[in-house]
């Protein structure tokens, strides 16, 4: 690292005394780059043993690296904390503009501790923090004109961040996000109630200075080697013709397809709800996170009239994505895109996981439908497939908590399920509500192993893919084996921060050079050890914090629905999640 | 003929900020203290982009303002500045109704387009091109 790269910078912001300083961590950056690397071992430092995920004492630690404001697709922010969804290892990435404010706002990570005694939001830049009262936004209906009012009453338009919760996250639902820039969420493992829980209602960073680099030449030209990489290649153009929701037909065609709580694997309304037909009715216009040209963000015009006077309409702009498709749409049996895309706003509005909050209205259609509940405890709402207006209803009361039921709701599939029964069909891994891929048993590897039990940490889906192309079947000491590399790989790339779209581009020689040019030699071995080191400390703490390998349930659901690679065998995922846990 | 940067479709834009970190990026440096191009939100990102760029006006008010002649008008339109005649009194900045003249608050200097099209080359999605443009009086 340069010996001015402002990256050694660690601002703490102490929200119990509101107070802040910046230290010096130069000894921390220059070893293990930023992002989850040094995401994880602050946050080893910071957050006691035995904490609750909702206490003062829980920190909130953001991370961004050393590519960020530098190369192309180095977009992403990497948070780390308690979770208060799993108890364990909360690590979540979002993109928008985060990333390189605050990077050149002049720091490489921001931590906040402690909590306010009144919702407060903070502005920070290059200077440091403003504490401002946001006791008139707090209990806010709508997400948006919380990111309205914050866009309009401070300064920095262009080159800031505004992050910021919803209600869900002001109730402490355990799965709620932090928004940034209205269509990027840290969206997984309740970042949002964390906040929450701190009456942090939102975060403003500004930031644009300048970086210098060891070698200019040497800088502009690894700099256009990437961007070309980015603008021309044909998986980039996938990504920003019609997005992830691309995948909803191959998936269904697949066989892969989650329907109905996973009753069944392919969709008969896929075709309403695919990225074609999305595209074709409803795309109107793409985004960029700052500083990547692939514009992968896709958002509907819905125009809706209103319900009670003629020609009055109101056209909302929202963003999809294939997994709050596969959440909302598949998992829901809905075929119809309006109101999709309508219950997709709502979990906007209210800050929610747009995965979570599908699978957990998904599993409790299904409870209702085998009745372990009564509509006594819906509050009267009768849950049914596709039926989105009861499901509009029911996201807001996942939270405002009226009943018991939704109470526990609010915490997430595995706990009502813990409370009501239906742990056969609560499809939650590791605690963490499922991603969209019912490919075969890689996929569910990877869900069950994966540091942040997301599917984007080893991506099992693609073993599954390529074995269905192959004659060889998959062994579970190999599938352990190759998805543990992954999972390493991608500390890498979650160390720079790279987005992992991009992780085609980012091959190991890639991101040596481009390091290289800003002043952090780093081999392939070097970046191997990174990685390998920074997931077995994740792996640490959510052993410190009572996870285990050996208590992962399984849900029978995934065992009973053919998938495209033929019935899944428990077997096999346990084998799998053993080697797994010898070798990490 | 002379050339400057033009806005041809603001609708094809996407946010990415790639022209602000090529602007900066000229002088071999990474961030965006050196940009003088910006792209912010219309009043948030479901209403599209805004360019805010040096258009090269024929009768710069960046230069009609300068009490120093640091800002020249130049030939077919814009300004060059002579950054050594220049005592940062920022009337420049006001002057120009777009928002295009940006500060280099460090040097206490303006920034101002040099019309290079170094960042419309990194435009992924032809929202910015160079033009060429005829001299006032031809």
């Amino acid at each position: 690292m340069l010996t001015h790269d402002p990256l050694r910078n660690v601002l703490t912001i102490d929200l119990s005394r509101r107070k802040w300083r910046v230290e010096d961590r130069s000894e921390l950056f220059a070893e293990h780059l930023g992002g989850a690397s040094v995401g994880i071992r602050l946050l080893d430092e910071l957050c006691p043993a035995g904490v609750d995920p909702l206490a003062p004492e829980n920190p909130i630690v953001l991370t961004v690296g050393p590519l960020v404001g530098l190369f192309p697709m180095a977009s992403k922010t990497v948070a780390m904390f308690k979770s208060p969804h799993t108890g364990n290892l909360g690590e979540s990435h979002a993109g928008g503009r985060s990333a390189v404010a605050i990077r050149l706002a002049g720091y490489g990570a921001i931590v906040i501790q402690g909590a306010s005694t009144m919702p407060v939001y903070v502005v920070i830049d290059g200077d440091g923090v403003r504490f401002r009262d946001a006791t008139a936004l707090w209990g806010m209906r709508s997400s948006y004109t919380v990111g309205d009012i914050l866009r309009e009453r401070e300064t920095g338009s262009g080159r800031r961040t505004i992050m910021r919760i919803g209600r869900a996250g002001e109730e402490g639902v355990s799965y709620a996000t932090v928004i940034t820039e209205t269509y990027r969420h840290f969206g997984r493992l309740g970042l949002g109630a964390v906040f929450g829980s701190k009456q942090l209602k939102g975060m403003v960073v500004i930031g644009d200075r300048g970086l210098d680099v060891a070698d200019r030449r040497a800088y502009r030209e690894t700099y256009d080697e990437i961007f070309d990489a980015a603008t021309k290649s044909e998986v980039m153009k996938k990504y920003h013709e019609l997005g992830t929701p691309m995948n909803i037909l191959p998936l269904n065609e697949f066989g892969a397809l989650p329907t109905r709580n996973l009753q069944e694997r392919r969709f008969q309304g896929a075709e309403q709800i695919s990225g074609e037909r999305m595209a074709e009715r409803f795309l109107g216009r793409r985004l960029a996170c700052a500083h990547c040209p692939v514009a992968c963000i896709h958002l509907a015009a819905l125009r809706t009239p209103h319900p009670d006077e003629p020609y009055f309409y109101k056209t909302s702009m929202l963003g999809y994505d294939y997994e709050p498709i596969y959440a909302l749409g598949s998992m829901l049996g809905g075929d119809d895109p309006q109101g999709m895309l309508r219950l997709m706003d709502e979990t906007e509005i209210q800050g929610l996981d747009a995965m979570s909050t599908g699978v957990a209205l998904a599993w409790a259609t299904e409870a209702l439908e085998r009745g372990l509940v009564s509509e006594q405890h819906t509050d009267e709402l009768p849950l049914s497939w596709g039926d989105y207006e009861t499901y509009i209803a029911a996201t807001g009361r996942i939270v405002t908590q009226p009943t018991d039921f939704y109470r526990a709701l609010a915490r997430g599939v595995d706990h009502a399920a813990s409370v009501y029964g239906g742990k056969d069909f609560a499809l939650a891994f590791g605690g963490n509500e499922m991603p969209g891929y019912h490919t075969g048993p890689g996929a569910y590897v990877t869900y069950l192993t994966g540091a942040r039990h997301s599917h984007l940490d080893s991506a099992g889906y693609a073993v599954d893919q390529k074995a269905a192309r192959s004659t060889e079947s998959l062994d579970p000491r190999e599938v352990a084996r190759s998805l543990l590399q992954e999972e390493r790989w991608r500390q890498v790339l979650a160390s720079l921060v790279v987005c992992f779209f991009a992780r085609g581009v980012y091959t190991s020689e890639i991101a040596q050079r481009a390091l290289a040019t800003v002043g952090c030699p780093f081999s392939d071995d070097d970046l191997r050890k990174l990685g390998a080191d920074t997931l077995r400390r994740k792996v640490a703490f959510k052993r410190r914090a009572g996870f285990s390998y050996e208590d992962l349930q399984i849900p029978q659901r995934i065992l009973e629905t053919d998938s495209p690679l033929g019935l899944v065998d428990e077997g096999f995922l346990r084998r799998a999640i053993q080697h797994y846990a010898e070798d990490v | 003929m002379s050339r400057r940067l033009s806005v041809i479709d603001i609708d094809r834009c996407v946010g990415c900020q790639a022209c602000m970190f090529a602007c900066a990026r000229r002088t071999g440096r990474g961030g965006l203290a050196d940009s003088r191009i910006m792209v912010r939100s219309a009043g948030g990102m479901r209403r599209g982009f805004v360019v805010v760029v040096c258009r090269a006006c024929y009768d710069p008010p960046c230069a009609r303002v300068c009490p120093t002649d640091a800002l020249v008008p130049r030939e077919g339109g814009g300004v060059r500045f002579h950054a050594e005649r220049c005592i940062g009194c920022g009337h420049c900045v006001d002057a120009c109704p777009l928002g295009a003249v940006f500060w280099d608050s460090a040097q206490d200097k303006p920034q101002i387009c040099v019309y290079c099209g170094y960042c419309a080359s990194y435009c992924p999605y032809d929202v910015l091109a160079l033009e060429e443009v005829p001299h006032a009086d031809t």
